[in-house]
Formats: structure tokens, sequence, C-alpha cells
């Protein structure tokens, strides 16, 4: 691990640790250095080079170079000014004098460096070429105003994981021969690169084909990059930022809502762009473009209000989803108790219930881990997750270990996923059939679970599926082969030439085979990998330090659940790895710490965001309207066992659920305060809204809201484990899970979000098959049926159908009995 | 420097202080004052002023409104758009730099973009009401677009009284006459402005 040392920056003595960045350390003690292309948690690009700094007399790149202990440092020299003066001269060469028009309208980096750097003449010119703008679809590239600091195809691969951009040739002249002596260094090699390339597309078709995050316009210092749908909406400086929590899934990204009134005519607040601190985090497509899901109420509806309360007084059920804030969570829980009402949540119920059976046996009431920390492992296993949907944000972490740290990782899951597999060659995919989760999780507990101290039982049945077994390897081995060779020499003493025998040696591959004694192990067969699934993973494993597992919602409705769960606090007790589960849901971990749930519903119900037989809709769609996350103040437990705090972005003329509340004999103001009476028992803290902070600091410490604590629990002593039961799910195989930037209704109701619902199916699976894009089919199952059309999914391969649920016309859930997958027969009607 | 000097504030020995009588504070005095007033023939003076220069018939006021003065070309009226002399077209490129400026907040602008992937202004409107003619607008402009006009005749029966970007725009008759102003105040070009610029290099 690294330690702790001291460095000089400017005279100014600061401590960081071994082998970090000197700009981070200096980024973290508020010194200025300037630089364009580096992005914290990113590799260094190195193509900006402005960075230059002097460490102990020699020019180094401060976003490369690494701190060592006693390090000396100087930001500026005489050198050093004239190198960056040069360079941002070379970045306003040809830069169209358009800012007046351009969509970073003063937010602009370019801008920010020339006026720092008093950039006030040019010396260099270097004839343009044609460079039009082009539509990627929900992207716009104007080539003419891009710099070329690959930030976006930096933020693409390291961070997304996409790699959908690239640097391609510009075709321009080449520059001036003279520069190369005339011009600082560092500034002409700059501009010789920057002068060759342009961003591209690394498919190299006319539109983007990605996962849809935009996080390369949000990074891109200059207006080449923009969001389609906020081109030449409104200027920056006009916008008002509410720092705000996404309400989406259960990642709980910090973002800010940019809001203005909607026209002259129309002085109504509206939301027209969502930023975030990208440096920190990073958002998804849903996060990004569907923020327009607020429910607008003109006024009071006072007739609907009174049939709401008088339907909470006749209830005795209160069904709801856990896409609603802490507080309100709380207030159900306090109806729950006054009203002696049944709270019926059944995504929570199940988590609550893994987290209740995982708690027995690691003696704490949450899991260990989170998303941070899986960023800077470099093992990372993820099991039981439809990664790239259920929670993108673990997908980035996943791919930020790899990428940056040099990790490797494991990816169980039944559906395979181009995307995931596309994140590099150190990733292994292992597609296993349903229901074999418990055995990817014995596996593992296997492969890295510590035999000396893990419970006897377990050995041995873990020993049960090794056996010995013969195999003939065929091995090349190098050889050495002499031979006699004539060559043709000048005999010295008579300067002719003559025939000389000389022999030589030279190695020769040569194919052997042989027999080995080899492990088999019998967990492989079952999860149906390869031979060389072990080779490879071995060679993955090298240099490995940090491990870290993400859960996620196939095993919280897995038959076996409760197994699962003890076989991942197993997991965590014995070995390395440290776990971190998804939530299904925006804030299904505060509802399952905050509410009793009970499992069946009973005859009357009132729905909150589901049907029931009152309805309150955030969707608009209810008997009596709710605001929607947006227009709310409130908290979000996220997946890093963080309570976030939203602010109202958007207004809301309607009643609140704290009004019914109110009504109904509990007294408070305001819905937030209840922040500071969440249940401290559970891990909350008694801290009152308002104190809450929403920001990051300079140096990446995260300061939103407050980490909940992680509470022990009793344990028992039992730490048994059922078997695992071979049964797989085999035949015409469906999967509950969303597309990408899909979540749930309220994405769905969103209008840059424009996804398709139907029926997924992969492009190989449309060919083997006699379905195509566009036909009626029937899904039917045991437990129901639906019609819907076949949308064709490239971001999936395989024979699994996917059935979306952010749909609730389709009522995909039906079709299921809790666990993810399960036969069907597929028609076309 | 001591306090004394600035305490000191008779700045010149050529003040004098203008002798007022005190005001009366009893009944009988205030009783007075009004008799006084009311029966001295202060007001006859001022009606004599006017008596004698309506005979004089030498009229030195406007007959506003038949008459009106010539405005300067820097005076700072309603608000004109101006076209390009190319083209006709627009100069206003909807950068929203005079929305931005306005410190009695009363120009908005909308955007959108156009089917040539353009910026365009969809809406303008200036708040006359509110609008204290300060030329701030007209000097951020970077296309000399928004500009004062000498039209001050804007009264109105309501305080708020708004101008759209039709209605400032230079009209395409007065255009193509060849007529439309270009304004000398805040925002024009100053003289001599092609030598102070420092050209930058072409490489063609």
């Amino acid at each position: 691990m690294s330690s702790n040392i001291t460095i000089t920056i400017d005279n100014q003595e600061i401590s960081t640790t071994e082998g970090e960045f000197i700009l981070n350390a200096a980024r973290a003690n508020d010194i200025f250095i300037p630089a364009i292309c580096y992005l914290t948690r990113c590799s260094p690009t190195l193509a900006c080079r402005i960075c230059l700094v002097e460490a102990d007399g020699k020019q180094v790149y401060a976003c490369n170079a690494k701190s060592k202990n006693g390090m000396n440092i100087t930001t500026s020299t005489e050198n050093i000014e004239i190198e960056r003066r040069a360079i941002m001269e070379v970045y306003d060469v040809n830069h169209p004098l358009q800012c007046g028009v351009c969509d970073q309208s003063g937010e602009c980096e370019l801008q920010n460096y020339t006026l720092e750097l008093g950039v006030d003449s040019q010396s260099y010119a270097v004839k343009d070429v044609q460079r039009d703008a082009v539509d990627w679809g929900h992207l716009h590239y104007d080539p003419g105003l891009c710099i070329v600091c690959e930030r976006c195809s930096t933020a693409c691969k390291d961070m997304i994981g996409d790699n959908s951009l690239k640097t391609i040739p510009r075709g321009a002249d080449p520059l001036e021969a003279e520069y190369k002596e005339s011009m600082p260094k560092d500034a002409y090699a700059m501009w010789n690169k920057l002068n060759k390339s342009l961003i591209g597309l690394t498919s190299g078709e006319d539109m983007l084909d990605c996962t849809s995050c935009g996080e390369c316009a949000a990074v891109c210092p200059v207006g080449a990059l923009v969001d389609t749908q906020f081109m030449y909406k409104t200027n920056a400086w006009e916008l008002k930022q509410i720092p705000a929590t996404c309400g989406h899934c259960s990642a709980g990204c910090q973002i800010s809502y940019d809001v203005k009134h909607t026209s002259i005519e129309n002085s109504d607040e509206k939301i027209y762009r969502v930023m975030n601190e990208w440096n920190y985090v990073s958002l998804c497509g849903a996060g990004r473009y569907g923020f327009d899901y607020e429910n607008r109420v003109k006024a009071k509806d006072e007739v609907a209000f009174a049939k709401a309360v008088e339907a909470f007084k006749q209830a005795d059920t209160i069904k709801f989803t856990s896409t609603i804030t802490n507080e309100e969570a709380y207030i159900l829980q306090s109806l729950k108790e006054k009203l002696g009402v049944k709270l019926v949540n059944d995504e929570a119920k199940s988590f609550q219930t893994f987290l209740k059976n995982y708690s027995e046996i690691s003696g704490t009431k949450l899991y260990s881990n989170d998303l941070k920390a899986t960023h800077n492992s470099n093992f990372v296993i993820s099991i039981g997750s439809a990664l790239k949907s259920d929670n993108p944000n673990a997908r980035y972490a996943l791919n930020n270990s790899m990428t940056v740290n040099k990790g490797a990782g494991l990816y169980f899951h039944p559906v395979k996923d181009p995307i995931i597999e596309g994140l590099g060659k150190s990733i292994m995919s292992v597609s296993h059939a349903p229901l074999q989760e418990e055995a990817a999780l014995y596996l593992i507990l296997d492969l890295f679970g510590e035999k000396e101290k893990l419970p006897s039982e377990v050995v041995e049945y873990l020993a049960s599926f090794h056996s010995e077994k013969t195999v003939t390897v065929t091995e090349t081995i190098k050889e050495k082969v002499i031979e006699i060779v004539k060559e043709m020499k000048v005999n010295e003493e008579t300067g002719e030439e003559e025939e000389v025998e000389v022999e030589k040696s030279k190695m020769v591959p040569k194919k052997v085979e042989k027999e080995v004694v080899v492990d088999d192990n019998r967990l492989l067969q079952i999860l149906g990998v390869d031979d060389s699934f072990m080779e490879k993973l071995e060679k993955n494993l090298k240099k490995k330090d940090t491990f870290a597992l993400i859960a996620g919602a196939d095993l919280y409705n897995h038959p076996n659940s409760k197994n699962c769960a003890r076989l991942l606090a197993l997991i965590e007790k014995y070995s390395e790895f440290k776990i971190t589960m998804i939530p299904a849901l925006t804030n299904t971990l505060g509802v399952s710490l905050i509410c009793e749930l009970d499992d069946e519903v009973g005859s009357s119900v009132v729905g909150y965001n589901t049907k029931g037989d009152f309805t309150l809709s955030a969707l608009g769609d209810g008997d009596l309207d709710m605001p929607a996350i947006n227009q709310q103040e409130g908290t979000l437990t996220s997946i890093n066992k963080r309570v976030n705090p939203t602010n109202a972005a958007l207004s809301y003329n309607g009643y609140t659920l704290n009004d019914i509340a109110n009504a109904l004999g509990l007294d408070s103001s305001q819905t937030i305060d209840y922040t500071a009476s969440l249940p401290i028992a559970n891990g909350f803290k008694a801290v009152d809204f308002d104190c809450l902070p929403n920001h990051y600091d300079n140096d990446g410490v995260e300061h939103r809201g407050y980490l909940l604590e992680n509470v022990t629990t009793k344990t028992s002593a039992d730490e048994s484990v059922d078997q695992i039961n071979e049964d797989k799910l085999e035949g015409s195989l469906i999967y509950l899970a969303n597309p990408v930037r899909q979540f749930n209704d309220f994405t769905n109701k969103t209008t840059n979000l424009d996804e398709v619902s139907g029926v997924y199916m992969s492009a190989d699976y449309l060919n083997s098959s006699d379905f195509n894009e566009g036909d009626t089919v029937k899904v039917k199952t045991n437990n129901g049926e639906l019609v819907a059309n076949v949308v064709s999914d490239n971001k999936i391969s395989g024979d699994i159908v996917i059935l979306p649920t952010f749909d609730t016309n389709l009522n995909s859930e039906a079709l299921f009995s809790g666990y993810r997958f399960n036969i069907a027969s597929i028609e076309k009607v | 420097m001591k306090n004394e000097n600035f305490n000191d504030r008779n700045v010149s020995d050529d003040y004098f202080k203008v002798d007022i009588a005190d005001y009366p504070t009893t009944g009988w005095g205030k009783f007075k004052r009004v008799i006084d007033r009311t029966f001295k023939i202060e007001l006859l003076v001022g009606l004599w002023v006017v008596l004698r220069e309506m005979f004089k018939f030498n009229i030195h006021t406007v007959k506003y409104p038949e008459e009106k003065m010539p405005i300067g070309p820097r005076y700072r009226a309603v608000h004109e758009m101006k076209r390009l002399w190319e083209s006709d077209t627009d100069r206003c490129i909807g950068c929203g730099l005079c929305e931005k400026i306005c410190i009695s907040n009363c120009i908005r602008i909308d955007t959108k973009i156009d089917e040539n992937s353009r910026k365009e202004v969809s809406e303008y409107s200036i708040n006359l009401g509110r609008c204290i003619f300060c030329g701030y607008c007209a000097e951020v402009c970077p296309e000399l677009a928004i500009t004062h006009g000498g039209e001050y005749e804007n009264a109105s029966d309501q305080r708020e009284h708004f101008t759209m970007y039709q209605d400032m725009l230079t009209p395409l008759d007065k255009m193509k006459a060849g007529k439309q102003l270009e304004f000398e105040g805040f925002g024009a070009i100053t003289p001599h402005e092609d030598e102070r610029v420092k050209k930058t290099p072409l490489a063609y």
C-alpha cells in the first residue's frame, strides 16, 4: 500500500501518498497547475502538455509524474511560462471566433486558459482543413471547435468502457518546417500531434451506437461535443443550478438540475440539462437525459385529497415502490404504526430479507464495500446482475478498476453481454445457466476462500467437487538443433572467397504431447466454462491485491436466496473479497431499513406509484397526484450506503404525502422535518435536512449527506449453508431487465429517453429463430402471458429474451414468480 | 491626517448663510405667515413675466408635438435592431449578452436551433417600462445589432410596455433604400480601430 510522504510545491510543504500524480496532490491542496486534458480517475492522456512543472530541476508533466518523498516542485519557471503561452497560442490557431453562439457559453476552458495565460496575439499559423459539424444522434460534434484534448475518448475508454470515440486523422498540411526550430519544444510536439488528429467514432459508422451516457459531452472543455437536446436552447449563465441526487437508480449520483424559465411567455421553471462533477462522478444516459419526469399539477385538488384521506382510513394495505425518499418511507412506516395498515413492497422486501440473512453470518446490518472502493480495487467480480442496466455506475467501477488499476474482472451472468465483454481482455464472462448462482458463489469460495478458516463442512463439500484427471497436453517446447551450414567466406590469407562449413545452433519449436494429472473442478462444469478458464484466471490474478464483489438482484429473488445470502456472507468473512450489493430500485436500501414490510396484500389497497384501489401517483396517472423526485426535498439512500440529500428543482402545486399524513393525525409542517427522525438503530443519523452537504472537495472527498453506520448485528454460530441444487432452467428463457438508459416509469416518461418498449431479442437469437424485428409475439409462462412487439437489441447476445420493467403497460413482472428468469413459450401472433 | 481636517467643512470663505427667518412655532405666528403670503403680491410677479413675454411674440419654446428638436446620433431612446448591409439579414446572433448585462433585467431572449443547425432567435422582448436606457445592451453587443434609436415617444397607459424583435428590426424597405442609420453611441466602432488591431498571421 502507498505510504504518506511530504513533497514541496512552490515552497509549500504538502503531504500526499507515494506515487500520487503531482497534479492530483497539488489540486488536493488548492495549488493551481493549469491542465486541460487530465481527468481525475482516468489515466493521463498527455495531449495538452500544459501541466508542465519542474520537479527536482527537471521538467515533467504534473499529470503523469508520480510524487516521491522530498520532491521539490516549482509550478512556474520562465521556460514553462513560455511553453504554456505557446501551447495556448497553438490552441487558438484557427479556432473560430464564434463564442457568441457556442453552446459552451463561457464555461470554456479554452477561453479561461487563453485569458489566464494572457494570450493577446498570435504568432503561429497553419492552413485549416474543411471540418464540418456532424450529428451523431444524441451528440453533436463540431470539429471546428475541437482542440483534440481527447478528454471525451479518455472518459469513454477509462471510465465508461464503451470505447466509442477515438482520434482519427485530420488530413491537414504538415506544419511549416521552421517551427520545429523556432517554437518551444513541448508546444511544437503538442501542435504536431494536434494537427494530425480529430475525434471520430471507433465503429466507423455515421451514428453513435453506445450506451449513450453523454459523459463525453460533459467533459468536453470547449463546445465541440454538445448534447443535441441542449443545442442553442439557452446560455449556461442563465441557468440556476439546483444541487440534487439522481432519482433513477440506486447509485445516487450527484447531479445538478439546471433550471430556467420555460420561455418569454411561460415563466414556469423548466429543467434544461443535468450536470455532474465529472471528475468525481460519472452519470449514465438516464441520469443525464432523463430529467423531465416532473408531475406538473395546476392546483390542489381538494376533492381528490378528501377521497385519498378517506381511502387511507379504510385501507388495510399500502402498496408502494422504492422510488420514494427516505422521509416518505418514514411517513409510510408512521402510518403503519398509527393506522395498523400493512406495507407491501415486494422488491424491497426481498432485499430486506436478503440483507437479514446475510447479516446472520456477517454480523453487520449492511454489506461492507461501496462503489468507490470498487473503483480502486483491481479484481472485481459481478454476480447476479445485468450490470450495465441494473446499475451503470457499478459497470463504470468495474471498467475503471480494469483500465486504471490494471485490474481484471469476472462477470457471472446467464445473459451474454457484448458491452461487458467489450470492456477489455481481462474480463472473463461466465454465462452459466439460470439458477446456478449458488454454484458460482461456491466457486468463488473455492477459488478465493481461506480454507483453514472456513467451516469444515463447507471445505469438505468444496473438496467433493474436485477430482483428479489425466489429460493429454500438447506443449510447445523449444529444442536446440545444431545444423551444418555452408557459407561463403573470404579467406583472409588468400583474399579469395571459399566455402566453409559452419556449425550453427538454433532454437526450433517442437510440439510434445504429455500426459499430466490435473485437478478437475466439477463446479466449472456445472457453470459451463471451458478448460482454459483456470489458466486464464491465474494469469488475470497476477499482482492483484484488492478484491471487490458486486452482487445483484438475481440473488435476492433467487428461489434459494437465503442460501445465496449466507454464501455471500461466507465469502465476505473468509476471503479477501469485499461485497457491494446493488439495491434494485432508487431507494430500495432506504426503504428496507426504514419500513417494516409485509408479504401479503389485504383487501383494500392504497397504491403509491403502483396500482391500488386508490392510487397516489407521481406519474400523473393516479387518483391523486404526488410530486416526482425532482420536485421534492428529501434524502435517498444509495448503493454506497450514503444518505444523499436532493432538492426540489421544480415547484409542485399539489398535495404531498405529508399533507395526507397530517390529515391522518401525524404532525409535521414539511416532509423534510422527518429527516432527523430516521431510525438511528438502523444506521441513520439524527441530522437535520438543512445540515446535509452536497458537494465534492478538490481532492475528490465526497461531502454528500452522511454515511450510514454499518450497525453490528447478533450472529449465531451457525454458518451452515445448503448444498447446490443442480436444477437448471432450460429451454426458451426470458429475463426481467431493462435496456440501457431505462429504469422505471419515470425514465419512460421523459422525452429524451426514447427506447422502444417490447420483447428484446439479440441479433443472434433473431437470426436463429424465425422472429423478425417488429413482429408481434405472445410470451407465455406458467404465471401469465403478454403480447408485445419484438425489438432487436444489439447490446445483448445469446438466446435469452429480455422483458423490460420500465413500461408498466407491458406488466412483464406478471410473467415471473419472483426470480428474474423464467421459462416461456414465445410465438408469433 | 487629523480628524479636524475632515470635520472642517467650510471649504471656502465665499460661503454665506441665507437669511431665513425661523419657522413660526405658535399658532398666532403661523396665522400671520399665511396672511403675509396671501396678501403680498408675490403671485403677480410670476404672472407679469408670462404676460410680458406673451405680448413680445418672441417665443423660444419648441411647439411640441408639432415641432420636434433634432436628436443627436448618440441619443439613447427606444432600441433598434439593425440588419447587415451585405445581405439584409438580421445582425443579431442570439448570443444573449444583452440579456445578461441588462441591469434592470428587462430583456429576455429565447433561442432555438434552426433547420440549418444555426442558432436562431425565436423570441425577443424588451420591457420598456423597466428599461432605464443606460446603453449597456448596445455597448455589449458584439455584432452592433442592438442599438439605441431616436424614437423617444413611448408613453403608455401601463407600466409594462413590451417591444418585440420585429418592431425594432429595420424594415426591409428602409434597408433596401439604404436608409438604415448606424448608431454612433455606446458600442459603436471607435475611429482608427484598424490601426490599433494586431493582425493574426494566416497561412493562406
